[in-house]
């Protein structure tokens, strides 16, 4: 799927490019895409390690632990299949967590060990488990309750009232992480 | 809105402030633990780098040879046949692609129609509610090694689509249109 995606986009893009005489933009994007994905891993890299810091600190002191005992009846809903006292919860609930509250990249860090730990799980190495589908639809369905970028944004445009839209983003937010659930929940079943 | 401006500064360092303290309590060894983390935090984006730089590429190329306008051109008369605003079908595509694209497409809007209007209202929500599926999903399936993703994209397109027609209906239901 990923390979299918990918060649589409590059193999897509160049034809298009070619055939509408964009060659010359294709050619910068190409070099400046590699640029801007190392300068992204130099920010990104910065930003990373010091989250996973703090987390390896509260995971040490057993806050990730605690946090994830709390959402057992959630975990055993989700992720029937990862054991209760298995390490890969403990890194959902910190990435779920973390992307609550908005904390982004901090976020990151958390997921990529879930995915660990998932994979360790898993019996076909190549093959997604249905606790990976499972958690990647729910990360992927925006759980952030408050984008504040947005907020930033429309009292630089002159909005009368920035925040106005809080209340109906949140409702929008539950309605994506219900929908991507149920149907990674049937999927699961059903497959 | 003030207040929460304000929170949204104080998110980041209370948390840290949080996790240090409760760290301190637990007598755990905090500067130690915290390199221990943060070198396991670089080893992990130096392991996902060649991977962003696939993605990063791919999406540019894509931007940039012009399909992505085409693609959007074709949407946009389907969605007006179907009543959905047709200036946000191409928010809604490239908002699965590129989160920079898309924070460019939205201060268009903003800047065209105001964000106070419907436009600038719906797609303030979309932006909300809404994922960079394409870069996220690839991220974390490689950063493992999975090659068959199985149901997880058309789950996830699923949900980014219920959060489009959510954005339209429920800002037509609370401010009107």
């Amino acid at each position: 799927m990923l390979d299918a995606i990918w060649g589409f986009f590059i193999i897509g893009g160049i034809l298009t490019g070619a055939a509408l005489g964009r060659m010359d933009m294709v050619t910068a994007a190409v070099i400046s895409g590699g640029k801007s994905a190392v300068e992204l891993a130099i920010t990104m890299g910065g930003v990373v390690a010091m989250w996973s810091g703090v987390l390896k600190i509260a995971e040490k002191g057993g806050m990730i632990d605690s946090l994830s005992v709390k959402l057992t009846p959630a975990m055993d809903f989700l992720f029937p299949s990862v054991p209760r006292n298995h390490k890969a919860r403990q890194y959902i609930a910190a990435n779920f967590a973390a992307n609550f509250l908005g904390l982004g990249w901090a976020a990151t860090p958390a997921g990529l060990m879930a995915m660990k730990e998932l994979q360790k799980l898993n019996k076909e190495k190549e093959c997604a488990t249905g606790a990976m589908c499972m958690f990647l639809t729910i990360n992927m369905s925006s759980l952030q309750l408050v984008t504040v970028n947005i907020l930033a944004y429309r009292t630089e445009f002159g909005s009368q009232a920035p925040a106005e839209i809080v209340g109906v983003g949140i409702v929008a937010t539950l309605i994506t992480t219900l929908v991507g659930m149920l149907a990674a929940k049937i999927m699961d079943k059903v497959g | 809105m003030r207040l929460l401006l304000v929170i949204s500064d104080f998110i980041i360092p209370v948390t840290v402030l949080f996790i240090v303290c409760f760290g301190c309590l637990k007598k755990v060894k905090i500067y130690e633990t915290f390199l221990e983390g943060a070198k396991d935090g670089l080893k992990t984006v130096v392991e996902i780098l060649p991977t962003l730089i696939g993605l990063i590429v791919a999406v540019e190329v894509f931007r940039s040879g012009g399909l992505l306008d085409i693609l959007t051109n074709f949407i946009r008369p389907l969605a007006q046949r179907v009543g959905f605003p047709a200036e946000l079908a191409p928010l809604s595509l490239i908002r699965l692609v590129s989160s920079s694209a898309a924070t460019g497409l939205l201060l268009d809007i903003f800047r065209n129609f105001g964000p106070d209007s419907f436009l600038g209202r719906v797609s303030s929500v979309m932006m909300s509610c809404t994922e960079t599926v394409f870069y996220t999903m690839s991220l974390y399936f490689l950063s493992v090694g999975i090659r068959k993703t199985r149901y997880t994209l058309p789950c996830a397109l699923l949900a980014n689509f219920a959060g489009v027609i959510a954005a339209v209906l429920l800002v037509g239901m609370a401010f009107g249109k």
